[in-house]
């Protein structure tokens, strides 16, 4: 889909959901806003320290939740900010400094260009030099056999948190969007778009600070619950 | 009438009565009483009807009626906890979304405060 009329410049957002990254988050808000022209969204996931303020200072608009949603739901909150107000395109990273500000170019181009619904950042492609625990490992692989076999959509980065997609599927995900693994659930719903999806290279380095919401001991219970959810999406009717 | 009949009659005609009371009172919702009280009458009239317990419990392959009476009870308090799934995803949905409706209104409200926002296109 193309942005906007001839003229004006596609109104893009970057949207990053955060739950207690008040360390973090006002360098990356300044940062993006120092290196880009692009509105900066904060969802703020119900944490009660400083996440909200920082950002604000900093210059991002933030949406504050009044109880913790998930990431899922946290996201949701910022496609919906995007729908409402009309944005072109929104940019999703995280809020711990894992994602790289210089690749948003990259993750934006394909979908300006007009040739994807989707552009997906991946560590796996081109040379990486980033490191996972094993659990974690173990569950991109998995995940990414799961999305290769019902969907065809060839991934290598089934879990990346790093991407940017059109107004359509702005709209859709705001009405529709998982809880936990959003991105592997995701896969799902672009099938049943038939959005066009690009993965291209990033980079990914490891949390600065805080911890993953993923640990060894819950990595089998998401697996379970997002496989779940990913084989009834794929059967489940979207009014 | 042996004991076992006696303490199945007193229990499910209590408990329908007490069902009933809490409705009455408003503290239980018709909808969630609904299984309830269905599930209370079954075994009450199973109770003091031992010719339609045997006769079931029979037809069901069970040699000792009463635990026939224990199946009911076990199936219904199954499909109650079923309805409370449900229910609770039905909640769950719904305070997601009105989360997502006050964080994005308290952003609006924010917006309109101060002068000097983001003004759109």
């Amino acid at each position: 889909m193309n942005p906007g009329m001839e003229g004006t410049p596609p109104r893009i957002l970057v949207v990053i959901p955060a739950y207690r990254e008040e360390r973090t988050i006002g360098g990356l808000v300044r940062s993006l806003r120092e290196r880009y022209p692009y509105d900066v969204l904060v969802v703020n996931d119900g944490s009660m320290d400083r996440t909200s303020e920082t950002a604000r200072e900093a210059g991002a608009i933030v949406l504050d939740l009044p109880c913790n949603l998930g990431i899922g739901g946290a996201v949701q909150t910022g496609f919906q900010y995007a729908r409402d107000r009309g944005y072109d395109t929104v940019v999703r990273i995280d809020g711990d400094g894992q994602h790289d500000i210089d690749d948003i170019p990259k993750v934006l181009e394909p979908i300006l260009a007009g040739r994807a619904d989707a552009v997906i950042g991946s560590r796996f492609l081109g040379e990486t030099e980033y490191r996972g625990s094993i659990p974690r490992i173990f569950g991109i692989r998995f995940f990414r056999l799961l999305v290769n076999l019902t969907t065809g959509y060839r991934v290598t980065d089934p879990t990346s948190g790093f991407f940017a997609i059109n107004r359509r599927l702005v709209a859709f995900y705001s009405d529709h969007y998982p809880s936990d693994y959003p991105e592997v659930d995701a896969y799902i719903l672009m099938h049943r778009l038939k959005a066009r999806a690009v993965e291209v290279p990033v980079r990914m380095y490891g949390r600065e600070e805080g911890k993953s919401s993923i640990t060894a001991f819950r990595a089998v219970y998401y697996m379970v619950k997002v496989t779940l959810s990913f084989l009834i999406n794929r059967i489940r009717r979207f009014g | 009438m042996n004991r076992v009949t006696l303490f199945s009659i007193c229990a499910s005609a209590g408990f329908l009565l007490y069902i009933l009371e809490m409705v009455r009172r408003r503290k239980l919702r018709e909808e969630y009483s609904i299984l309830w009280l269905a599930g209370s009458v079954v075994i009450l009239v199973l109770s003091l009807r031992q010719d339609w317990l045997v006769g079931l419990a029979h037809a069901a392959g069970i040699a000792y009626p009463p635990s026939f009476l224990f199946l009911v009870g076990i199936l219904f308090i199954l499909l109650i906890l079923i309805h409370f799934s449900i229910a609770i995803s039905k909640l769950h949905q719904m305070n997601k979304k009105m989360a997502q409706e006050i964080a994005l209104m308290k952003e609006t409200a924010r917006d309109a405060s101060s002068g000097d926002r983001i003004v759109n296109p």
